[in-house]
C-alpha cells in the first residue's frame, strides 16, 4: 500500500485513492497520419521496463481526479518524487549516482523504448522493426 | 487429572480462579493468568499433537507465537470453530474447548501411527516439488489424503456469530513489540507529544520483563515495565495494544495488526446490553516511523529424537516456571550454546526440581549464570551436548556425549542420563520477519550468530531485534531508537533517564545448529529442523545432494518454513545444515525471506465489515422502492442493481423469466413499455471548446449538431477499439450532455480527464458528472406518444419534436428533459427528471398509463429488443478486439475530420484493415427453437479433426417472441462479405447446430418503427 | 459563458421527492431511540448543490460578490457564510463544491453566470445527485476511522477541512464545517450503502437516527 503526495491536493494520501496509468512522459505523435506504423506501434505498445527509477502517470481518481506523475523506484518501490503534468522529473537516468549506475540501476527513458527488456526480447523488437 | 505441574506458588496466574477447559474432549482446570498452553504444562499434558508427515506425538515446545506443535483448533460449537490457534497464544477463559489440529480420531491412538511409520518412503522430502511436477490430476489424489491426515485445521461450517472489523490508524510512531526496548521506545517517543501506537502480541505486555531474573532499579524488573505502561496508559497521545500481533509490514510503513479484542474472554464476542463488539479488529496503520521492537526467538538444537515431548526451549521452561508458576516436568537436562539458557537450568533448580545436567557446547563456560550454577551444585558437562532424546510419548532420557563442532563429530564416550525434560538451546534469532515483508533482505552477523534487519526507510530496529541482548543495553537501544524515529517523525524528542540495571557478565556464545549423531544423518534417528512441517536434518542434506543449493530452492524442496510456521523456529537451523553440507557460510546458502503473515490470521479479521449484505456496495437508482415493490427480478449491472424482469403472478403462478420477457417485450412491440434507465451514465460538457473536444473522442462528426439535437457516438482508444458508446446531445452551442453505457460510466469519464489534462489542456472544457442526479426513464412503444402526452406541456407533434431531437419542459409537473432516441427500435423518450422527483413521475406515468396497459419492463427485454435490431452492448458483443469497422459502423466514423481523433490513426493499421477480421453478423439458427449458447465457438467446416479452426463466436443470442424464433448476433471472420452462408456451432454435448450468416438486423432494418 | 443552457430542474409546484435516503428509512426504518448513544446520525436532505468549475481568479470576484464568501483556495479548505448554512468547498485546483439552502441554487446559478459574464467556466446543478449525512458525537470520529483510510484526529483534520475520500467501499466528500460534527456528502446512488456501513460501524456505541 502506497503512501502517495498528490501534488495537487499538497498532502499524501493512501493507494486506494489513486489508479496507476502507465509509463509518464509518453508522447502522442504530433501528427498521426504523417508518422510510419512503426512510430504509432511504439506509442501504443511500448514500454519500458527498468529495474529502478521509473516515471509514471498516476491519478488521484478518488480525490481531486487530476492526473500526475510519480517517479518511483521498481526494486524498492521507494517513491522519489511526484510532480505536476507538464513538469519533468529531477529523478533521472542523468541524476543518478555513480553508485547507482554501477549498481546497474536504470532509469525509464521516456520514451518508447524498452529499458528493462530481456536483451533477446529486445533483439527481437529491434529484428521486427527493420 | 490435577495440576501436577503447578507450582504452589509464583508466577502472574491467579490460581484463586480456576478455569474449566477442555481439551480433546477431556476436561481440566487451569487458572487466570494461563494460556491454553501453560495448563496443558500444569495438567501434565504431554502430547498435544500428531506430526504433520511421520505423525510422531509431537509436546508444548516454546511458550509464544514461535510455537510449531501445539497448533490447536478452537471452539465449543460449530460456529465458533477457529483454526490454527497456536496454545501458546490462547488464554485460557472458562469453558475454553479446544482440539489437536493434526491427528485423526485422536492424538494418543492415532489411525496414522501406521503410515506414519511408512512416512519417510510415503512423503520423501521434495514430496511436494515432485508431486507438483507429476501430472497434475495425480495431485488431486496426494492432495485429498494430505488434508485428512494433516488436517490442517478446518473452518466452520454453520455461519460464524462474530463481527469483525478494520480500523485505520495514522501515528507518528508505531512500536511493535512491548518488551523492553519497545517499552522504553514507546516511552520516549510518547513524552514528545507524538502520536504513539505500542502493540504487542501477548496478552500481557512487558516482553522478556515478565519472566526476567534481573533488577530494575533494585526491584524486580517488572515493577519497571508496570510503571512505565502506567505512565504510556495515562497520556492522550498514546494507544496501547495489547493481544495485537503485527502481521504485516507494507510499503511505505503501512502496517496491519491483528488486534483479538475477546478472544481471551469466550468462544464468541460478549455484548453488552444489545451492543455487541466485535470480535477482532485489523488496524491499517499508517506509520510515520515503525521501531521494530520484536525480540528475539531462541533456537532449538537438531538432535536425534528432538521432538519427542518433554524437549522444550530453555526460554520456554523459564517462562513456564517464572510466569505461569509450572514445572513442565521433574528431571531436567539442558542442552545449551550460551549462558543466557543457563536461566532453565536456575528456575528448575529453584523450584525444587532436579536439574541432571547441563550439558554445554562450549570448553569453557564461564559467566555469572554458569557461577550461580556450579555454586547450586548442578553439574555442567563441558564441550558436549545432547546427541538423541530417549523415549516415546514422553522424553526418558538423554544421550550426552562429548562433540567437536569443527570436525562435526562426536568425540568421546556416550553418557545416558535419565530425564524427563530436555531443555535445548543453541542462541538466538532477531524476529526479523516484518523487516523482511517488503522484500529487504536481512544481514547474518557472525558476533551474534543471527541475521540482523535490512536496512527499511522509516524503521528503527531496537533491542533483540538488531541482536542487542543485555538487559541494560536493550533499554538503551529501545529508548535510542525511540527518540531517533520520533525525531525523524520531525518532533523533538529528549532522552529517557536509563534506569540502573547491574550488568551480568555473560561468556561468549559458540555455533552450534545441528548436533552430531554416531551415525550420519541419514542413518541417525530423526533430528528435527522444522517440526511444523516434519522436516529433518536429513531431508536438508539429501536436497542439497540433489543439487538445489540456494536455500529458497531447499525450502521448496522440503517445505522448511512452509505454511503458519513461516520458519520461525527452523529457518536459521536449515541453512546452517545446507551451509554445512555446501561447505559455506550461511550468508552465502542465502538469505532467508519471510513472507506476511506472520501469524495466521483468521479470514473474519481479514474481511472486516466487507461481509454479508456489505460485501460490496449496491447502487440503487431513485425508483428502486418501486421496482422492489412490483417483484422485480434484479440484475448486477456493475455495482448497480437493475430491475432484470418483472415477473407477474397469474392465477397463483409466478411468471418463468422466459415468460416475463416475451410480454414485456411484445408489450413495448405493440403497446407501450418503461424502462429504468437511470443507471447511464452522464457527464455534462461546458466550454467553448467542447465541441472540439467531442469531435476529438468521438469517431464521428459533432461540428455541425445543433442545439436541440442527438447524436449517437462511438468512442475508440488510441488503437482504433471501441471502449464505450451513447448518445451526447447539444443543450447550448458550448454545452452537452454525454451518456455513456452504465459500466463505462466512470472509465469514460476518466478517459476525458486523461485527454484534456495530459493532452490537450488548451481546450476550454469542463466535464462534471450528473449519472447520480438525472432520473432516467425510457417509455416505448408505439403508444409512448400518446401517454407521453398526457403527462407533459411539451409538444410531442412527430414534425416538431423529431427522432434525434430533445426538448425540455415539464412531465407530471416537474421539469424534464425529453431525449427522443430508441435503444428498442421502437417510438421511444428518455425522460430525464432530477432524482428527487422521479418517484413522482414515475407513478404518474403508471396512473396515466393504466389504459395503455404500460408495462414496465427490465435489462433482459432490454437486451433482447436492441439485439433484435443489431444494436450492441460495448463489452458484451465487443471485447476491447473490435473496431467500428469490424461492427460494420462505417457511418459512424468521420474519416475527413481535420484532427486525427482518438482511434483514427490506427484504423489505417494493416492489422486493423484486414479482411479476415472478425466481423459483427447476425445469425439465424436453421432449427427456429434453438437459441444459441452466448459465448459458443463457430466454425465453417463441422467435419474437420480437432482442434478445429475457430472463426468466431456468439455475443449474444435470444428468443425472439417478436420473430417467432431463436437469433444471434455474433462475430465471424470476414463475415460482412458471407452474408447468406451456412457456419457451424459444435456443442460440448456432441451436438451441431447450423446458422445462417445474416444482417445484425433482424426488425424493421428501414427504422421505420421508431421514426413515427 | 454564454451558449449554456440554464435549467431550473425543480418544480414551481409541490409534487411528492424523495431524498436519496428514502428507502433505506423506509426498508429499516431507524434504530431504537438509545440514551447513551455515541454517536448521532442525520440527513440533511434538499440541499442545493452546484458544482463551480474554473480558474480559482476568474471565480474567487464572482463567488465573493454573490455569495459573501471567500473562495477557499488552499487545497482541502472549506468556507462557510456567517449564518453557516452556505458552503463552499475546494475540491481540486479547478473545482469547487457550493451547498446552499434548497431552492437557492438556480437562482444563484443565475447571479453566478452574470457575475462571471464571457469567462470560461462551469456550473452544474448537481441537487438531485447527492445528499449530505451529518455525524455527531462522541465516538463520531471512531466510527469515521472504521469507514475512511484519511486521518482523522484533530491535529490532522480541524475544523474547515474537507476532503474527497474513500468511505469503505465507496467514497465520499468528508469535511467538518464546525466543532461539533463531521459531514458527509454522499452520491446518490450510494447512499444507502453508506447509511447501512454507518448503522453498522456504530452499532457498538448505540446510534441515534434524527428524522
Ligand atoms: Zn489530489
Amino acid at each position: 500500500m502506497f503512501h502517495i503526495y498528490c501534488p495537487y491536493c499538497e498532502e499524501h494520501r493512501e493507494e486506494e485513492e489513486f489508479h496507476p496509468k502507465g509509463q509518464a512522459h509518453i508522447q502522442r505523435p504530433e501528427d498521426p497520419e504523417a508518422c510510419s506504423d512503426e512510430t504509432w506501434g511504439d506509442y501504443l505498445f511500448f514500454r519500458d521496463n527498468p529495474r529502478g527509477v521509473h516515471h509514471e502517470l498516476w491519478v488521484h481518481a478518488v480525490g481531486c481526479r487530476k492526473f500526475f506523475n510519480i517517479t518511483r523506484h521498481t526494486v524498492s518501490y521507494e517513491i522519489l518524487e511526484t510532480y505536476k503534468m507538464g513538469e519533468q522529473p529531477s529523478v533521472t537516468a542523468k541524476s543518478l549516482s555513480e553508485k547507482d549506475k554501477q549498481a546497474g540501476v536504470q532509469a525509464a527513458s521516456g520514451g518508447w523504448q524498452t529499458v528493462g527488456a530481456r536483451p533477446e526480447s529486445d533483439a527481437l523488437n529491434k529484428g521486427a522493426r527493420v | 487429572m490435577n495440576q501436577v505441574n503447578r507450582l504452589p506458588r509464583g508466577g502472574r496466574v491467579d490460581r484463586s480462579h480456576p478455569l474449566n477447559f477442555t481439551f480433546n474432549g477431556k476436561q481440566y482446570v487451569g487458572c487466570v493468568g494461563d494460556t491454553l498452553a501453560s495448563a496443558l504444562l500444569a495438567n501434565g499434558v504431554d502430547v498435544v499433537n500428531r506430526s504433520f508427515k511421520y505423525s510422531r506425538p509431537r509436546g508444548i515446545v516454546a511458550a509464544g507465537a514461535e510455537e510449531p506443535n501445539a497448533v490447536v483448533q478452537l471452539g465449543a460449537s460449530e460456529a465458533a470453530q477457529v483454526p490454527n490457534v497456536r496454545a501458546t497464544q490462547q488464554a485460557l477463559y472458562e469453558g475454553l474447548t479446544a482440539r489437536s489440529t493434526n491427528g485423526w480420531p485422536n492424538v494418543q491412538r492415532d489411525l496414522m501411527g501406521m503410515v506414519g511409520k511408512l512416512g519417510g518412503t510415503f512423503m520423501p522430502p521434495g514430496f511436494y516439488y515432485k508431486t507438483f511436477m507429476a501430472p497434475a490430476s495425480l495431485w488431486m489424489t496426494y492432495e485429498k489424503y494430505i488434508r485428512k491426515s494433516a488436517g490442517l485445521g478446518r473452518s466452520p461450517t454453520e455461519p460464524d456469530p462474530d463481527s469483525y472489523e478494520h480500523i485505520n490508524q495514522h501515528c507518528d510512531v508505531l512500536i511493535i513489540g512491548a518488551g523492553p526496548a519497545g517499552l522504553a521506545a514507546a516511552i520516549t517517543a510518547a513524552r514528545s507529544g507524538a502520536r504513539v501506537i505500542l502493540c504487542d502480541e501477548q496478552e500481557e505486555m512487558g516482553g522478556s520483563l515478565l519472566d526476567s531474573r534481573e533488577l530494575i532499579d533494585g526491584a524486580p524488573a517488572v515493577q519497571w515495565s508496570d510503571r512505565v505502561l502506567d505512565e504510556l496508559n495515562a497520556m492522550g497521545n498514546v494507544t496501547l495494544l495489547p493481544r495485537t500481533t503485527a502481521n504485516g509490514y507494507h510499503d511505505h510503513n503501512f502496517v496491519t495488526l491483528h488486534e483479538r479484542r475477546t478472544e481471551h474472554l469466550a468462544d464468541s464476542a460478549p455484548s453488552f446490553g444489545s451492543r455487541r463488539q466485535a470480535r477482532s479488529r485489523m488496524h491499517r496503520i499508517r506509520a510515520k516511523q515503525v521501531v521494530l521492537a520484536t525480540g528475539a526467538h531462541e533456537r532449538p538444537l537438531v538432535y536425534a529424537n528432538n521432538d519427542v515431548p518433554g524437549n522444550l526451549l530453555a526460554g520456554a521452561v523459564s517462562t513456564y516456571v517464572r510466569r505461569y508458576g509450572v514445572v513442565p516436568g521433574q528431571k531436567l537436562v539442558l542442552s545449551a550454546t550460551n549462558d543466557h539458557a543457563y536461566r532453565a537450568a536456575l528456575d528448575w533448580h529453584e523450584a525444587g526440581r532436579e536439574v541432571v545436567a547441563i550439558a554445554d557446547a562450549r570448553a569453557n563456560p564461564k559467566g555469572d549464570l554458569v557461577d550461580k550454577a556450579q555454586s547450586l551444585g548442578i553439574r555442567i558437562i563441558a564441550q558436549s551436548a545432547v546427541i538423541e532424546a530417549k523415549g516415546a510419548d514422553r522424553v526418558s532420557g538423554a544421550r550426552v556425549a562429548k562433540i567437536e563442532i569443527e570436525s562435526f563429530k562426536v568425540v568421546g564416550g556416550v553418557e545416558e542420563l535419565a530425564c524427563d525434560t530436555i531443555a535445548s538451546s543453541g542462541g538466538y534469532s532477531p524476529v526479523i520477519h516484518l523487516s523482511s515483508h517488503t522484500g529487504t533482505r536481512p544481514t547474518w552477523r557472525d558476533d551474534i550468530l543471527g541475521f540482523v534487519p535490512g536496512e527499511v526507510k522509516g524503521l528503527t530496529p531496537a533491542g533483540g531485534a538488531r541482536g542487542v541482548y543485555p538487559l541494560g543495553d536493550t533499554i538503551r537501544d529501545g529508548a535510542e531508537a525511540g527518540a531517533q524515529a520520533t525525531q525523524a517523525a520531525g518532533i523533538d524528542a529528549g532522552a529517557m533517564a536509563l534506569p540502573q540495571i547491574t550488568a551480568r557478565q555473560d561468556g561468549q556464545a559458540c555455533a552450534l545448529y545441528q548436533v552430531p549423531h554416531l551415525k550420519p544423518a541419514m542413518r541417525a534417528p530423526k533430528q528435527f529442523v522444522d517440526l511444523q512441517n516434519d522436516v529433518t536434518a536429513a531431508g536438508i542434506e539429501l536436497a542439497t545432494r540433489e543439487g538445489f543449493e540456494s536455500i529458497e530452492h531447499v525450502k521448496r524442496y522440503t517445505a522448511m518454513g512452509f505454511g503458519t510456521d513461516q520458519g520461525k523456529l527452523g529457518n536459521i537451523n536449515g541453512m546452517a545444515i545446507a551451509a554445512r553440507c555446501l561447505n559455506r557460510s550461511i550468508p552465502e546458502v542465502g538469505t532467508t525471506v519471510f513472507r506476511p503473515n506472520y501469524t495466521p490470521v483468521t479470514f473474519g479479521a481479514i474481511v472486516g465489515r466487507h461481509c454479508r449484505e456489505l460485501f460490496d456496495p449496491e447502487r440503487y437508482t431513485a425508483l428502486h422502492q418501486w421496482h422492489v415493490e412490483h417483484g422485480a427480478e434484479f440484475e448486477d449491472v456493475g455495482q448497480w442493481k437493475r430491475p432484470w424482469y418483472f415477473p407477474r403472478t397469474v392465477n397463483g403462478k409466478k411468471e418463468t423469466m422466459h415468460e416475463a420477457v416475451a410480454r414485456e417485450c411484445l408489450a413495448v412491440r405493440e403497446r407501450v413499455g418503461i424502462l429504468d434507465a437511470s443507471t447511464l451514465g452522464k457527464i455534462d460538457i461546458q466550454g467553448p471548446d467542447a465541441r472540439e473536444f467531442l469531435g476529438r473522442v468521438y469517431t464521428n462528426k459533432w461540428a455541425k449538431l445543433a442545439p436541440g439535437r442527438v447524436r449517437y457516438g462511438l468512442m475508440c482508444k488510441d488503437d482504433g477499439m471501441l471502449m464505450d458508446d451513447g448518445t451526447t446531445s447539444c443543450l447550448g452551442e458550448n454545452h452537452f450532455l454525454m451518456t455513456t453505457t452504465t459500466g463505462g460510466a466512470a472509465g469514460v469519464m476518466e478517459w476525458l480527464e486523461l485527454w484534456h489534462q495530459t493532452e490537450w489542456p488548451e481546450l476550454d472544457v469542463y466535464f462534471t458528472s450528473v449519472t447520480d442526479h438525472w432520473a432516467t426513464m425510457t417509455v416505448t412503444g408505439p403508444d409512448a406518444r400518446k401517454l407521453l402526452a398526457e403527462v407533459t406541456d411539451i409538444d410531442l407533434d412527430k414534425d416538431q419534436f423529431k427522432f434525434m431531437d430533445w426538448r425540455e419542459g415539464t412531465v407530471a409537473g416537474v421539469p424534464a428533459r425529453v431525449f427522443r432516441i430508441s435503444f428498442t427500435g421502437e417510438l421511444a423518450y428518455e425522460i430525464n427528471v432530477q432524482a428527487n422527483y422521479a418517484m413522482h413521475v414515475w407513478t404518474t406515468l403508471f396512473e396515466h398509463g393504466e389504459k395503455y396497459d404500460l408495462t414496465p419492463y427490465g435489462t433482459e427485454t432490454m437486451h433482447v429488443l436492441r439485439a433484435e435490431k443489431g444494436l450492441i452492448i460495448v463489452g458484451q458483443d465487443t471485447d476491447g478486439s473490435v473496431t467500428p469497422e469490424d461492427l460494420g459502423m462505417q457511418w459512424a466514423i468521420g474519416y475527413d475530420k481535420p484532427y486525427s481523433w482518438i482511434g483514427k490513426r490506427a484504423l489505417s493499421r494493416p492489422d486493423t484493415r484486414r479482411t479476415d477480421r472478425k466481423q459483427f453478423v447476425g445469425l439465424k439458427p436453421k432449427d427456429p427453437n434453438v437459441v444459441l449458447e452466448e459465448g459458443a465457438q463457430i466454425v465453417f467446416d463441422p467435419n474437420q479433426s480437432i482442434p478445429m479452426s475457430m472463426v468466431g463466436h456468439v455475443t449474444s443470442s435470444y428468443y425472439s417472441p417478436t420473430l417467432g424464433h431463436g437469433f444471434a448476433l455474433a462475430v465471424v471472420k470476414g463475415g460482412h462479405e458471407r452474408m447468406g452462408e451456412t457456419v457451424y456451432l459444435p456443442m460440448v454435448d456432441g451436438k451441431v447446430h447450423e446458422a445462417e450468416i445474416v444482417s445484425p438486423v433482424f426488425l424493421d432494418p428501414k427504422g421505420e418503427r421508431q421514426n413515427v | 459563458m454564454s451558449d449554456v443552457k440554464e435549467f431550473d430542474t425543480r418544480p414551481t409546484g409541490s409534487p411528492s421527492s424523495e431524498s436519496p435516503l428514502a428507502w433505506s428509512f423506509h426498508r429499516r426504518g431507524t434504530p431504537p431511540r438509545e440514551a447513551s448513544a455515541g454517536v448521532t446520525l442525520r440527513e440533511k436532505a434538499f440541499l442545493g448543490h452546484l458544482i463551480l468549475r474554473g480558474g480559482a481568479i476568474v471565480l474567487d470576484e464572482a463567488v465573493r460578490e454573490v455569495l459573501g464568501i471567500t473562495l477557499p483556495a488552499r487545497p482541502n479548505t472549506l468556507a462557510l457564510d456567517n449564518s453557516g448554512e452556505r458552503s463552499i468547498q475546494w475540491l481540486s485546483p479547478d473545482e469547487w463544491l457550493v451547498i446552499v439552502p434548497g431552492g437557492e441554487e438556480f437562482a444563484l446559478e443565475g447571479r453566478l453566470r452574470k457575475a462571471l459574464g464571457q469567462a470560461h467556466y462551469s456550473i452544474v446543478n448537481v441537487s438531485g445527485g447527492q445528499t449530505v449525512l451529518t455525524l455527531r458525537g462522541e465516538k463520531a470520529r471512531e466510527v469515521l476511522m472504521k469507514s475512511t483510510p484519511y486521518d482523522v484526529h484533530p491535529q490532522a483534520f480541524p475544523v474547515g477541512k474537507g476532503v474527497t475520500t474513500v468511505f469503505a467501499k465507496a467514497s465520499v466528500v468528508l469535511r467538518r464545517p464546525t466543532e461539533e460534527g463531521w459531514e458527509l456528502v454522499v452520491r446518490r446512488s450510494f447512499a444507502d450503502y453508506c447509511y447501512r456501513w454507518l448503522l453498522d460501524a456504530a452499532a457498538e456505541y448505540g446510534v441515534i437516527v434524527e428524522r
